[in-house]
């Protein structure tokens, strides 16, 4: 029995950086042109700039809820009493992801929390890291 | 959400030490039932979590006189896992939505991963094809596993190679995504390429 065939692709420039909303005013009651089918789709209920979080930024809690916290933001303090991925937050709080990063964004300007930024492919410091990810993966 | 006491968190058990510093991600990517779901949940040391993301898509071709888009809400869902590696590393273990277009919709998500793992069911290899190139033209290495269905057929692992046209380098491999140990393997075979690539200087 012979297999289907696929063929290999090559690795493309990375797309320029998607302009941010506040950019790019869309005209009232425009509907703004999709350029890529990817652009079809739009998150729904962003709105302004959100901090860069990555599903695995770990948040902290950094003080006891203040009397004007909001029940979501008194949540997150108590879940991050111990470090908490964005992800982690996002399913506990059944907030969609876009939602979570605004709350968050929201609170750590008013730094009632703080993120630990995620290990990225890019920005691997050394071969170290990677052989603690393996060594801890033969141990399990 | 009602009030907080109403939010569940991680039982005592699964709360990561304060001295965690800095998590990591792989995806592990495939066709409509390879085995994602089952892969995160049989290595992954917390009961896996979904997160959702919620998009509008502009009804475009859809049949309209007067091209007004119409818009209809979808939501999609991610399950992930998590392995604790050290004190200070935690791993998680995103099994991604199959259809390819939605995967913009988690910033960075492939961009920031570590690499890779593609499932592959031998009855219906096409069904990866797509995520595969999607992956080579975004530049994340990945490696292949081979997923055992009873009823699937078998091939040698040079012949799939040649027919996912896949270089020498990457590796395949089979495996039972029910079974932990296998499912690890997997994992470890991951680390172990992309330790080899930044060894090489090829890890961007
Ligand atoms: N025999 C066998 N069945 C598997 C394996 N992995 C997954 N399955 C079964 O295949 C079905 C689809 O798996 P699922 O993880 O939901 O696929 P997903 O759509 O990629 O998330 C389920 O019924 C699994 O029990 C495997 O390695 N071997
Ligand atoms: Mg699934």
């Amino acid at each position: 029995m012979t297999p289907p065939q696929r063929q290999r692709r090559r690795p493309e420039p990375p797309p320029p950086p998607p302009p941010s909303p506040r950019q790019q005013p869309a005209a009232a009651g425009q509907e703004e042109e999709p350029k890529k089918p990817e652009r079809l789709y739009t998150i729904t209920g962003t709105d302004g700039d959100r901090a860069q979080l990555d599903l695995v930024t770990l948040i902290v809690a950094r003080a006891d809820p203040p009397s004007s916290a909001t029940p979501e933001e008194t949540a997150v303090l108590r879940l991050c009493a111990g470090p908490l991925s964005v992800a982690e937050l996002s399913a506990y709080l059944r907030l969609p992801f876009s939602a979570m990063t605004v709350l968050l964004t929201d609170m750590l300007a008013a730094g009632t929390v703080h993120a630990r930024a995620p290990i990225v492919r890019q920005t691997l410091p050394d071969r170290s890291l990677l052989e603690a990810v393996m060594h801890g993966l033969e141990r399990l | 959400m009602k009030a907080s006491e109403t939010v569940p968190g991680p039982r005592a058990e699964d709360q990561l030490p304060h001295s965690t510093q800095a998590a990591a991600k792989i995806v592990i990517v495939g066709g409509f039932g390879v085995g994602k779901t089952t892969m995160v949940g049989s290595v992954s040391e917390i009961k896996p979590l979904t997160t959702e993301e919620t998009m509008t898509q502009a009804g475009i071709g859809v049949d309209d006189d007067f091209g007004s888009a119409t818009k209809t809400a979808t939501t999609v869902a991610m399950d992930f896992g998590r392995i604790r590696i050290s004190d200070e590393v935690v791993l998680y273990l995103f099994g991604t939505p199959g259809q390819e277009r939605f995967w913009f919709l988690w910033n960075g998500l492939f961009e920031g991963a570590l690499g890779a793992v593609v499932l592959v069911d031998t009855r219906r290899l096409e069904v990866s094809f797509e995520v595969m190139g999607r992956l080579e033209e975004r530049g994340v290495p990945f490696v292949v596993a081979v997923n055992t269905f009873p009823d699937g057929p078998r091939y040698a692992v040079e012949d799939l190679r040649q027919a996912l046209d896949l270089t020498p380098e990457i590796p395949i491999i089979e495996c039972d995504a029910r079974r932990r140990a296998s499912s690890r393997d997997v994992l470890v075979t991951l680390m172990r390429f992309l330790h080899a690539l930044m060894a090489n200087g090829n890890l961007t």
